[in-house]
């Protein structure tokens, strides 16, 4: 029983701070009490509060201490586990007096208790392992000395241009002789679709996930880079369908629209499809997501405002939740080439169709079928270490496969049957986790990738997403993104400056290619990307050497 | 960097002309190897041009193996050459350098020029399968009307040592190479030039895309690409896939080592066919440094540049014997009567084409097509 005086001596079950991912440290002396962070946070994980403090003042010429009882503001984190500080440090960002600062720590116990009502943790985000990835362990050892002279990345010409769609083998190719030249034999076969474009595209994130402003400035920086920086860099939906203005226009063709197991947005895009003026640069089929293998997609009903209700084709402020699988897929031999023979057909066979799956051992399982079907244009991979807007924490923590060898082990299967060159695989899932975009990219080229798919990497770039792998924020399944970057809530996604997205867009593009070529010119590669030119990587580690069928390094 | 040195001639010359040639070069090569490729021959072969060659190194046990197995497959020994080895310092002689002549085996003499040419190049494999592993066989070419020969040493004093200035042997073409030796161990199978099926070529410079371009040329279900002990072996490859897998006229050799840019396709008339090619061909893409001289069945010599020209390459002559040579002092020793303002040093869009006998050499330029 508790005390009349309301103090409570058994405190068991509340949880201490110290169970917390981050505690709060807040400085007395330089809050001025504004309340400018309480407002923000958005998690309330911080509230103004009084207390009763015991303060030993003098005043006077000489020393007369005496205690005095004194009531002050202050700003206290709550133990309310479905109220956790999520160290986003939005309320740093607007306190004026640096009084304010989440701190990690390494010792909480946070998934012990975030499982309240008997729900697991959801959260967006990525895999929270923030260990060096395979990737960046990657070095380019291979470097053209004295005896090659290496290119320079100023002054030769560099090409670093990549194909997605499905490529003849050269014995295939439909060439005939007339008069000592070469001429295309356009009625002997069909010719697949090719792109050529940039290696590095913004992956598939969707237009529901993302804020208007958010997608709007990937949009814009995309069509920049293609229409005045010669750039072709290509972007893909995800899932939720496209704009309709941007469906009928010109600049379709830079990107890559996405059907996924919930077909959301569809309906809009079957509709538009007589008024297109170009094609899109090409489908991709989504079976499967890196960062939640066997999950579906699933947009809060809190993001779900009337565009996207009406993208969408559903009504507003309902889940919406795209099945695990394509609910027709009952065998990848039947099914997935009818889709990709249907959606080949919708756009009269002139553009790209290829299906993403998350990384796993039976990737090879799929690539090899995808290898007899001659009108699979491509396979995209996406590694465990890929980003989303919203799934269960144990599967973005603990299922899918790491990217690196998943790829290199699909590449070389497909030099065993020669079909390397024909089809491209794409590569995704935690390009650029440390920030190294141009080496994480150029890494996977060489180990067999013809493109790589970035998301988290561009959220973090261009928008300057707060998410990282020690679980920082990740809020982007609540609709409360701090960022104003995976909100439909227009509080919350005018912070974000659509143009000034856009600009960064162009920028981590621009510096990528430069890098791209600062890395391909010593090892002596200017013309074609460096694909599967796997002499040029060493790494530290014998097993992974062996593994990825690269030199060892040390 | 090692330099090439080639002569083509509508009459027999001795492969000393061509050493000699390689020998003003000196200061480009270490004088780490030497490998010849001899084409239309004269002299003693004059006669057995329909037979074909055997050229290689044996050991006295490989030998018997090398007897053994060519009598096993039905092959009959026509004639036998062998050089009148003079001992030379520093070059340590093996125990049987020899270019063989067959008759093929009685079974294959209604078949196939295509037929006979896979009977010969698998011969020639199984051979290097059987002699590699302890040395006891090299076999570099089995072909007729072509002999190689390759030692390691400098090449002047190799030739000497395979007594070629003492020799009756004559050919129309010779290609020869001092090696500058790189990153690679000295073998015997790493020396240029390369052979395979009537294709010939010898390159200098690093290859930077050498794996996947191994990787693309070994799945390509062809049994003769296989060996790469130099990572130039591959440029041979390719003209022998460009030409006479895909069957594609010689020049576009070109477009498949160093396409060209979209916006340069574009002023082609067969645009629509470079494109597919390019896309296609990928992985066959070069990016030097390198200049190649090779040659075709038909006796066509040409020297091609990578697509940003860092070898230096040079063709003259007259009319009837052309040289094609890493530098301008190789073309002076080997045709010093000529019009050095006729000189062709290559760009590098340029490939330098010889026709047959060195009757004529063209510039076909790859923009213009
Ligand atoms: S760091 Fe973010 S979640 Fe934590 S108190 Fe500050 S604003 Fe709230
Ligand atoms: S800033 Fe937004 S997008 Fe980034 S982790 Fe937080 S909620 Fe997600």
């Amino acid at each position: 029983m508790e005390p009349a005086s309301g103090i409570r001596l058994d405190h068991n079950h509340k949880l201490s701070l110290r169970e917390f991912p981050y505690i709060i440290r807040w400085r007395e002396d330089r809050c001025k009490r504004c309340g400018k962070c309480t407002s923000v946070c958005p998690v309330k994980a911080i509230e103004p509060t009084v207390k009763v403090q015991r303060v030993v003042k003098s005043e006077g010429p000489v020393p007369t201490p005496a205690a005095v009882r004194s009531i002050t503001h202050v700003v206290e984190q709550v133990t309310d586990m479905e109220r956790y500080c999520t160290g986003c440090g939005t309320c740093t960002l607007v306190c004026p007096n640096e009084a304010i600062e989440p701190e990690f720590n390494p010792q909480h116990k946070f998934l012990h208790y975030k499982n309240k009502g008997g729900d697991g943790y959801k959260r967006g985000g990525r895999r929270n392992d923030p260990s060096i990835s395979t990737l960046d362990r990657l070095k380019f050892t291979r470097i053209s000395m004295l005896t090659d002279p290496a290119l320079d990345a100023g002054r030769h010409e560099f090409r670093v241009r990549s194909l997605i769609g499905r490529i003849l083998p050269p014995e295939e190719l439909p060439l005939k002789m007339v008069n000592g030249k070469l001429v295309v034999d356009k009625e002997s076969r069909f010719i697949p679709p090719v792109r050529e474009i940039f290696p590095i595209m913004i992956g598939s994130m969707s237009i529901g996930a993302l804020s208007p402003p958010m997608w709007e400035g990937l949009a814009m920086g995309v069509a920049y880079l293609n229409e005045v920086e010669g750039l072709p860099v290509v972007m893909a939906s995800g899932e939720g369908g496209m704009p309709p203005g941007l469906l009928r226009s010109k600049y379709l063709k830079y990107f890559i629209i996405q059907i996924a197991s919930g077909y959301f947005g569809w309906d809009e895009i079957i509709h538009s499809l007589p008024h297109m003026v170009e094609d899109p640069a090409a489908i991709e089929i989504k079976y499967g997501q890196g960062a939640k293998p066997g999950d579906g997609g699933l947009l809060m009903a809190q993001k779900v405002l009337k565009l996207i209700a009406k993208i969408r084709g559903v009504p507003q402020f309902v889940d919406l939740a795209s099945p695990p699988t394509h609910q027709t897929k009952y065998s990848i031999e039947e099914a997935v080439a009818k889709m990709i023979q249907s959606m080949s057909m919708a756009w009269g066979f002139r553009v790209p169709v290829y299906p993403k799956i998350s990384g796993t051992k039976t990737a090879r399982a799929v690539l090899n079928n995808l290898a007899r079907n001659p009108y699979a244009a491509a396979l995209s991979i996406d590694g465990e270490d890929g980003g989303t807007g919203a799934a269960y924490n144990v599967s973005m923590d603990k299922m899918g496969h790491p990217i690196a060898s998943n790829l290199r082990e699909c590449y070389l299967d497909l030099v065993r049957q020669g079909k390397q060159n024909e089809l491209p695989l794409i590569a995704a899932g935690g390009i650029g986790k440390k920030g190294n975009l141009a080496a994480n990219a150029a890494a996977l080229i060489m180990l067999g990738a013809s493109a790589v798919a970035i998301g988290k990497y561009i959220m973090q770039a261009t928008a300057d997403c707060f998410g990282d792998e020690y679980n920082r924020c990740n809020l982007c399944n609540t609709g409360k993104c701090p960022r104003g970057i995976t909100t439909q809530d227009p509080k919350l996604y005018r912070r974000l400056d659509s143009d000034r997205v856009a600009e960064r867009v162009v920028e981590v593009f621009k510096a990528a290619d430069v890098e791209l070529r600062k890395i391909f010119a010593p090892m002596g590669r200017s013309t074609e990307l460096p694909i599967g030119m796997s002499d040029g990587l060493s790494i530290d580690d014998q097993a992974m050497a062996e593994r990825l069928g690269i030199s060892y390094a040390c | 960097m090692c330099r090439l040195a080639a002569i083509t001639s509508k009459d027999y010359i001795s492969p000393m002309e061509t050493i000699l040639a390689l020998e003003t070069m000196k200061e480009g090569h270490d004088g780490s190897g030497l490998g010849l490729t001899l084409k239309n021959l004269g002299g003693e072969f004059e006669k057995l041009k329909k037979y074909p060659i055997l050229s290689g190194i044996c050991s006295k046990t490989g030998k018997k193996t090398l007897d053994d197995f060519m009598n096993k497959q039905g092959f009959k020994l026509k004639h036998e050459w062998k050089p009148k080895i003079k001992p030379v310092k520093g070059i340590v002689a093996r125990d049987c350098y020899f270019a063989r002549a067959y008759d093929y085996p009685a079974s294959y003499k209604n078949k196939s020029i295509q037929e006979k040419e896979s009977l010969l190049m698998n011969t020639r494999l199984a051979l290097r399968r059987i002699g590699e592993p302890g040395e006891s066989i090299f076999a570099f070419s089995f072909y007729p009307d072509v002999i190689t020969l390759k030692e390691v040493g400098d090449p002047l004093e190799v030739a000497e040592f395979f007594g070629l200035d003492r020799d009756g042997l004559k050919a129309k073409i010779v290609l020869a190479q001092g090696r500058q030796n790189t990153n690679y161990a000295i073998y015997l199978y790493a020396c240029h030039p390369f052979f395979i099926q009537g294709y010939c070529s010898m390159t200098n410079g690093e290859n930077t895309a050498f794996v996947p371009i191994r990787e693309f040329l070994m799945s390509r279900g062809f049994s003769g690409y296989i060996g790469y002990n130099s990572d130039s072996e591959v440029f041979t490859h390719i003209l022998h896939y460009t030409v006479r897998q895909l069957g594609f006229p010689l020049n576009y050799y070109k477009d498949v080592i160093t396409p060209l840019k979209p916006s340069e396709i574009e002023q082609r008339k067969d645009s629509e066919a470079l494109r597919l090619m390019k896309h296609s061909l990928r992985p066959l893409c070069i990016d030097g440094p390198n200049m190649v001289i090779g040659f075709a069945p038909d006796g066509t010599c040409f020297m091609v540049q990578d697509s940003k020209k860092l070898r230096p390459g040079v063709v003259g002559g007259v009319k009837g014997k052309y040289a094609l040579m890493s530098e301008e002092c190789g073309v002076d020793k080997a045709v010093p009567k000529r019009d050095r303002s006729k000189d062709i040093f290559p760009m590098k869009y340029d490939m330098v084409i010889v026709s047959p006998d060195a009757q004529e050499v063209k510039v076909w330029n790859q923009l213009q097509g």
